[in-house]
């Protein structure tokens, strides 16, 4: 996956995060699903979505929630 | 000083043989109001017959998704202590060892920014500091990271992997089991700390089929050491025994399958027909040992209670090498694993664990999905039924 791939589907996924907060509870393999879709025809693979999460992650932009089972949210001060 | 609440149900519990919880909750109360209100509302809980805390809530420290479990007071006004009486999980050594200056300083940390309570090694296989607020988690986080330690897991992800002493204390062991938790945590540390799974996923690895974790019944995946060949017998040492205690009744015939017996005064043992429960050897040490080809059993889908009832493991394979895999920093199994949980990302559902899964969708679809071989072993306990039906051509 290439540098701008990368970036793509990590404002793909954040952007879906934050359109959804407080309507809908993403878990991650939700999201997988979603981009994978999402980006059917540029051939990504399950481990590439997950590592465009995982990087989400690192850097704080996402964070999990937990309401009886874990789900993904973007931190409170954003 | 009086007592803050009374806590004459506790009181009861102070009054037999055994060491009380209750009493070392009220020495860590003389320095603790948190642990005063604890003591206040555990009493209340016992009066009621129910517990009192809110379950969930959100309770972290930066950057993780896992290690934190949150407890709110159903009664904040009158226990203010524990308005937030939160856990955190921390990822104890392989086997359980600590150096005393640890457990120091671990208690000082809990001292100074907890109600004075640590939990070790329950259900779960953390250390657990009782009683935190959300204010002062990353505090104590950072506290104990000092001291090499990190947090455990908890929700739906990969939870804390625990291990028995193994090799380091025990003359049971069939592998290291000490390796390849320590290994295995490090290689999985993402998984642990983000909650990315359906449900949770536990791992637990005993050295032999007495099982000191519980591995059998408390774990998704559960490795148990075993051998392959016959078991090593010293007929001197049997026949000091029988001097001492009655072989035939304490041992032989408390054998599962009764594959062992006496011819003249030597012990014959039938090893094909050996389950390896380890009765025998545990009540004869000094005259009979495990093989020499050893290994371990891998046992999946065990798990407690909740959603739809109790599982045993099992079996999945009947004899893994892991001696050889350690060799290739466990190549063969890390590859399993990382099957198992792409197949249960796949078809598992909210807060379905793995047996439940493969329950629901069957065992060949399960086998067909991992890429492995169904074989005849795979059987849910010993000389049961494989859940396979093979046709003649197969079982050849």
């Amino acid at each position: 996956m290439t540098d701008e791939t990368k970036k793509k589907v990590e404002d793909k996924i954040l952007g879906l995060v934050t359109e959804y907060v407080g309507k809908k509870r993403f878990k991650p393999i939700d999201i997988v699903k979603e981009m994978e879709k999402e980006f059917a025809s540029e051939g990504l693979t399950k481990d590439d979505i997950k590592g465009a999460l995982k990087d989400l992650m690192d850097e704080e932009k996402l964070v999990y929630g937990y309401a009886g089972g874990s789900f993904l949210t973007v931190p409170e001060n954003k | 000083m009086g007592k803050k609440h009374q806590t004459p149900l506790l009181d009861e519990l102070k009054k037999g043989k055994w060491i009380s919880f209750v009493r070392e909750m009220e020495r860590a109360a003389e320095k603790s109001e948190r642990t005063e209100d604890l003591l206040g509302q555990v009493e209340e809980s016992y009066r009621d017959k129910v517990n009192h805390w809110k379950h969930g809530g959100m309770a972290g420290v930066r950057g993780y998704g896992a290690g934190m479990v949150g407890r709110f007071s159903e009664y904040p006004d009158k226990y203010p202590g524990i308005k937030e009486c939160h856990s955190m999980r921390i990822i104890p050594s392989a086997g359980f060892f600590y150096n005393s200056d640890f457990l120091r300083k671990l208690a000082d940390i809990s001292e100074k920014h907890a109600g004075g309570l640590l939990n070790f090694h329950g259900a779960t296989g953390n250390i657990q500091i009782l009683g935190m607020s959300q204010a002062e988690a990353e505090d104590v986080f950072q506290a104990v990271a000092e001291l090499g330690f990190d947090l455990g897991g908890s929700g739906s992800d990969l939870r804390t992997p625990s291990c028995c002493a193994g090799q380091a204390r025990c003359e049971f062991a069939n592998y290291d089991t000490m390796k390849i938790c320590r290994h295995l945590t490090e290689e999985y540390l993402d998984e642990l700390h983000r909650p990315a799974f359906n449900y949770k996923f536990k791992f637990k690895f005993s050295g032999c089929s007495n099982d000191c974790v519980a591995s059998a019944a408390r774990s998704d995946l559960a490795f148990i050491g075993t051998w392959k060949d016959k078991i090593k017998i010293n007929q001197d040492e049997v026949k000091n025994y029988a001097k001492k205690f009655n072989v035939q009744k304490y041992v032989l015939d408390k054998c599962p399958t009764k594959c062992m017996w006496f011819e003249s005064e030597n012990l014959v043992i039938d090893d094909e027909n050996c389950v390896k429960c380890m009765h025998c050897i545990n009540e004869l040490p000094k005259a009979l040992k495990p093989g020499d080809e050893r290994g371990c059993s891998i046992l999946i889908g065990a798990k407690a209670p909740l959603v739809t009832g109790p599982r045993m493991g099992m079996m999945l394979v009947p004899f893994y090498d892991v001696n050889e895999d350690a060799k290739n920093d466990y190549e063969w199994i890390k590859s399993l694993i990382s099957n198992m949980w792409e197949f249960w990302d796949e078809y598992g559902v909210s807060r379905e664990r793995i047996g439940e899964l493969i329950g629901r969708v069957g065992l060949n679809t399960f086998l067909e999905g991992i890429g492995l071989e169904p074989i005849p072993e795979m059987v849910e306990h010993p000389r049961s039924n494989p859940f396979i039906k093979f046709t003649e051509d197969e079982e050849e």
